[in-house]
């Protein structure tokens, strides 16, 4: 079969190969989420002075193996009610996209199962096409719980996804690509987070808005919508939401830890190996990873009202003030330090704005009723 | 042969969504086959507080998340914009530089009067 005179698929170079990668990607990635749910609950046990799992398997190690099974045996229910469509068709919606980030990540130098020349983009842009699964999910239940968690999912996500492109173009502009390897290839001297500490405060933050991980779990908060839109979804549809994420939590991780922190490349260089390069990558990843455990056993959950604004009012406007002192910097030739200096002082200024904002001044009880925050539905 | 090159470095986003979706597939239909099934009514009907759910959940949305859809799709197009700009801008002069400036700025603008509209305030006070 011809398309425009050349071969349409061209079987011996590229077709097997690149299946064989998914599905070790695949395999990798089934038992790297068992091994994260593990993780994550022995790391918040240990943070709130427990013990977490310990019954299955020394230390608990074989929690995750009896999860899944248990998961996979478990009844899975449809309200009568639900759009059988929408309600099915939500669970693909949601995991193929999170499925298709994993392809374009370069883990080291040469394992990338396939090198797009657009990758940045292309993670950005597939990662946030989960919204449209949660709105399905939302929608199709026919419940009201899930309807207000889809419809927050939806805005959540749309909102959040915004700082984070705006962040990666303030780095596209210094590293004048979109390719993920060539990004990483830059920072072989200096990671971008030195240039960057505006920028990766941004991606960070909004990182975790776009995985609703806590504080920002709104849409799946259990004390606000009782699980919002997974509240229908049980047995074997509700561990694929689970796992997605998951899947979501390491593409991330891998993001920040290759566009931010240099990735296999810094600071020992290309010539040290696969093996070691592989370490380097994960070691960077684990270190999102365990923040985002911190910050979960850390911080409470914030309230819609507080978590669109903070969006939209702090920082989509630091995210354009970090696009635009870059550009004044790179066009008028300025020096490195320049980049530094004034990302920096906007790192500091944004701090500084979460520290004031969250202080806890001292009210009267009266007061607080008559402002009636909590009391306020803010649906 | 751009084509060829685009459908090379695309196959693989294909294969995947292929993969993923036979993936769900088969989770999905092995959960079918193992897990338990009864045909009790009681099941069937959608959580609410344990009480029997009041009419359908086809709510209306308020608007707000209507106007913040719009804002959305105006800086999600402006990032559209943005991508092939910021990978060429510092080999293009001042004068790109200051009509991207230009352009933000006019973005930003609207931004500001949304926020001033209280478009961006999500109650009432």
């Amino acid at each position: 079969m011809t398309v425009l005179g050349a071969p349409l698929v061209n079987l011996n170079q590229h077709w097997l190969s690149t299946l064989l990668g998914i599905v070790a990607l695949t395999l990798v990635m089934t038992f790297a989420v068992m091994f994260a749910t593990y993780y994550e609950r022995k790391v918040i046990a240990r943070i709130q002075q427990r013990l977490g799992p310990m019954r299955t398997g020394p230390y608990g190690i074989m929690q995750a193996f009896a999860d899944t099974f248990k998961l996979v045996a478990k009844e899975d229910l449809r309200p009568a009610t639900a759009d059988p469509v929408a309600f099915e068709l939500a669970v693909f919606a949601i995991f193929i996209p999170a499925f298709l980030a994993l392809i374009a990540i370069p883990y080291t130098q040469d394992w990338i199962v396939s090198p797009l020349p657009l990758s940045l983009l292309y993670l950005l842009a597939v990662s946030g096409l989960s919204f449209i699964g949660f709105l399905m999910a939302g929608w199709g239940s026919d419940s009201k719980y899930a309807l207000l968690g889809g419809m927050r999912a939806a805005a959540q996500l749309i909102s959040y996804e915004i700082p984070l492109i705006l962040a990666a173009i303030g780095v596209v502009m210094i590293t004048r690509t979109v390719d993920l390897s060539a990004i990483v290839v830059f920072q072989h001297k200096v990671p971008l987070i030195v240039w960057q500490p505006l920028g990766f405060l941004i991606f960070l933050t909004a990182s975790i808005a776009e995985l609703e991980r806590q504080p920002f779990d709104i849409p799946t908060g259990e004390s606000e919508v009782a699980g919002g839109v997974f509240i229908e979804y049980s047995g074997i549809r509700w561990s694929m939401f689970q796992l997605t994420s998951y899947v979501n939590m390491y593409v991330f991780s891998l993001l920040g830890a290759l566009v931010f922190l240099g990735g296999w490349e810094w600071p020992f260089g290309r010539d040290v190996g696969w093996g070691y390069q592989l370490l380097l990558t994960l070691a960077k990843m684990s270190i999102f990873i365990v923040f985002y455990l911190w910050v979960r056993a850390s911080l409470p959950r914030l309230r819609v009202d507080q978590l669109m604004s903070y969006a939209w009012k702090v920082l989509i406007p630091f995210a354009l003030v970090q696009i635009f002192l870059n550009g004044l910097v790179l066009v008028y030739d300025l020096p490195d330090v320049a980049l530094l200096i004034t990302s920096g002082a906007g790192a500091a200024a944004l701090v500084f704005f979460i520290y004031r904002s969250v202080r806890v001044k001292p009210r009267r009880p009266l007061e607080m009723v008559a402002n009636g925050v909590a009391a306020r539905s803010v649906v | 042969m751009p084509f060829q090159t685009l459908l090379d470095n695309y196959l693989a986003v294909f294969l995947a969504a292929i993969v993923g979706f036979i993936l769900t597939a088969t989770a999905l239909i092995g959960a079918r086959l193992l897990a338990p099934y009864s045909k009790e009514r009681g099941k069937s009907v959608s959580y609410e507080c344990g009480m029997l759910p009041i009419g359908r959940a086809r709510a209306q949305i308020h608007i707000r998340y209507y106007l913040f859809a719009i804002l959305f799709l105006i800086f999600d197009v402006e990032a559209v914009f943005l991508f092939p700009w910021a990978a060429t801008f510092s080999a293009a002069g001042k004068a790109a530089f200051w009509e991207m400036v230009m352009f933000i700025g006019i973005l930003a603008a609207g931004l500001g009067y949304a926020w001033k509209k209280g478009v961006l305030q999500w109650t009432k006070q």
